[in-house]
């Protein structure tokens, strides 16, 4: 499956407040797409439009190269930032019934809610009513509700937030399973840490806008000024007289610098190891948290 | 899967958890136990006939009048047995009538010739029973429709409150969620009224009451097409209603409008039900229809096209209202934050399709 989930000049106004301007990106198949921004920002509003909760304004969502359609939909799995289910239900019986709402006959829906239930650890207690479930089981409950339908398509707004350790390295290991299935998967999350670990492409938004898209290390290598650490021998100070050199951290024998855009990295090395012996010189790769900050600034 | 088969599953769930309700169950319970306890009843306590002391000689006539007859030796013992209580009444010589401190009129009719009667208008109804009818009709549709209307806005703000409503939606239609939860509610309203009615009429043919039975049947007949139609009318509103809600908390104060709408009708058809300008007026307003015109049928008050007409009216209005009901379902479901106005959900069509 080499389908694509394409966003295209989405325009989105809340009253007089633009929410979303121009919003283009793509979540491509079996990529895990991280979808970043500060509260705000519109990514909640961007997944629902996707999963045409909300209508856009104008632009348009298209599946595969076309425009979606709400059959296309019923196969997206979609876990909203909000999350509840039917509180007086048990979850295997709701898990069942949103499986059924999207599409699947009676036996499907319940086979794949016994081995969903089973795969994220709630087979034991999926006849309890969700309600009586811990905080911790209730998320789980809600994973298993996104993905019973075998989802095409995965959007997930905030799926990590609030899960113990234990829920989120399940939810990692079921997402990463469906991305190598082929699926596009976009999630969005404000720990940066997180989307750092586990994302193949990168999605920035701020203001609405689309600040940065791109495969993490395209990002990394296109939004940051050069920088690098030099180790030395003996006291690294004299870095800070280079030309062009704009010095980050100072201590002792280690430094950090940048060099402006373009700059040549090589007669710093030169002059280090006119002075001694260089332990260590490398570039440093800046961290999400850093390339966050700078386009969306 | 269409609209037609979400609405089908949307409407299973409903009907299921609500059959698991205790308060449900219980609250039919109780209505089934008035109902047989309404039918059986009152003719148990009516008695048994006057029992009256006689002579030999005086008695054939008054067992023919199906009283309880005592043979008694003489007047003296006769009147005797009514100082004792033993019988109600004594007939003596004379013939005379003989009681403690009340005159036992079916002994006095037995032994009285009365002149021929001719009824110009047989299917007149008993006072008694023309004053109940309408209570009932109009008591069976407000109770039905209010109750099952809160539990359909109930369900609709849960599913708001729990927020598993952006779930919901980004599977099936909007309107498919409507009408499963318009559709499950009249299933169901229209089950326990139809329960009710099954031990209603077995009650009744206990209690040796079943000529009221052909009485009412073609008013029953016209009450099932008129309260499945009314009902869908109100259970859109209820939804709306509802949807502008956002905590459990608000039902009241968003639901207003439809408690008016079911309460003025109702206290209208009680208490003009013997005003035929009025009930006339009533039968064709679509929220008093429901009521006023099985009503108007059953008084014998009402042509034969006037029901059909009335049921157009009331079949237009509540299509009417069902759109209108899902639009601004539709406008205010998303909104969480806070109660919706009625103005803003309606200018509001969030979803797609």
């Amino acid at each position: 499956m080499t389908r694509t989930l394409r966003l295209d000049g989405v325009d989105r106004s809340f009253g007089d407040r633009q929410v979303l301007k121009n919003v283009s990106f793509e979540v491509a198949a079996g990529r895990m797409t991280g979808f970043v921004g500060a509260n705000g920002a519109g990514k909640t509003t961007t997944m629902r439009i996707i999963l045409g909760v909300l209508s856009a304004d104008a632009g348009e969502v298209s599946w595969g190269g076309t425009a979606l359609t709400r059959q296309d939909r019923r196969r997206f799995g979609y876990m909203p930032e909000e999350r509840g289910l039917y509180p007086k239900m048990t979850t295997r019986e709701q898990v069942a019934y949103l499986g059924r709402l999207h599409g699947l006959d009676a036996a499907a829906a319940r086979r794949a809610t016994d081995a969903l239930l089973d795969r994220v650890g709630l087979g034991e207690r999926g006849n309890d009513l969700l309600e009586t479930l811990s905080l911790g089981n209730q998320q789980r409950a809600q994973i298993a509700a996104a993905l019973v339908h075998d989802p095409e398509v995965l959007v997930l707004d905030e799926p990590f937030s609030g899960l113990d350790p234990l829920a989120v390295d399940t939810v990692v290991a079921v997402l990463r399973e469906r991305a190598s299935a082929g699926a596009p998967v976009l999630f969005s999350s404000h720990q940066l840490d997180v989307v750092e670990r586990l994302c193949d492409d990168l999605v920035i938004i701020g203001d609405g806008e689309i600040r940065a898209a791109g495969s993490r290390q395209q990002l990394r290598d296109s939004y940051t000024v050069p920088r690098y650490e030099l180790v030395v021998a003996g006291d690294a100070g004299w870095v800070r007289d280079h030309p062009g050199v704009t010095l980050v951290e100072l201590d002792g024998p280690r430094v950090v610098f940048d060099l402006p855009a373009g700059g040549d990295e090589q007669p710093v090395l030169q002059a280090a190891l006119d002075r001694g012996p260089v332990r260590a010189f490398s570039p440093v790769s800046p961290s999400l948290t850093e390339i966050f900050r700078e386009v969306t600034q | 899967m269409n609209v037609t088969q979400a609405t089908r599953l949307v409407a299973e769930r409903e009907i299921r958890v609500k059959l698991r309700d205790r308060t449900f169950l219980f609250g039919t319970l109780f209505f089934l136990l008035i109902a047989a306890a309404g039918t059986i009843l009152p003719p148990l306590f009516a008695g048994s006939p006057d029992t009256v002391a006689v002579t030999q000689e005086a008695a054939g006539p008054l067992r023919d009048a199906g009283l309880d007859v005592r043979v008694v030796a003489d007047d003296r013992a006769a009147e005797q047995a009514v100082r004792d209580g033993d019988v109600d009444a004594a007939v003596v010589a004379g013939p005379k009538v003989l009681a403690m401190d009340d005159s036992p009129t079916d002994v006095v009719q037995a032994l009285s010739t009365s002149p021929p009667v001719q009824l110009l208008d047989p299917d007149a109804v008993n006072p008694v029973v023309a004053f109940l009818v309408p209570f009932v009709f109009a008591f069976v549709f407000f109770i039905t429709s209010q109750t099952f209307g809160v539990q359909i806005a109930q369900s609709v703000i849960e599913e708001k409150q729990t927020r598993i409503v952006e779930i919901l939606v980004a599977a099936v239609p909007v309107r498919a969620l409507l009408a499963g939860k318009v559709v499950a509610g009249a299933i169901l309203a229209f089950a326990q009224i139809a329960l009710i009615a099954v031990v209603a009429v077995i009650g009744l043919q206990i209690g040796d009451s079943g000529g009221l039975l052909t009485l009412l049947a073609p008013a029953i007949g016209w009450f099932v097409p008129f309260f499945l139609l009314g009902f869908v009318l109100l259970a859109a509103m209820w939804a709306a209603a509802g949807a502008l809600a956002n905590r459990q908390e608000d039902i009241a104060a968003v639901s207003t409008p439809v408690q008016l709408a079911v309460m003025l009708p109702f206290f209208a058809v009680i208490f003009l039900n013997d005003n035929d300008t009025a009930m006339r007026v009533l039968s064709y307003v679509p929220f008093s229809s429901p009521t006023a015109m099985p009503l108007r049928l059953f008084t014998g008050n009402a042509a034969g096209w006037e029901p059909i007409v009335s049921l157009v009216i009331l079949l237009v209005a509540a299509g009417a209202f069902l759109l209108a009901g899902a639009r601004v379902y539709e406008g205010s479901l998303l909104r969480t934050n806070g109660r919706t106005s009625l103005l803003t959900a309606w200018r509001e069509r969030e979803t797609i399709g």
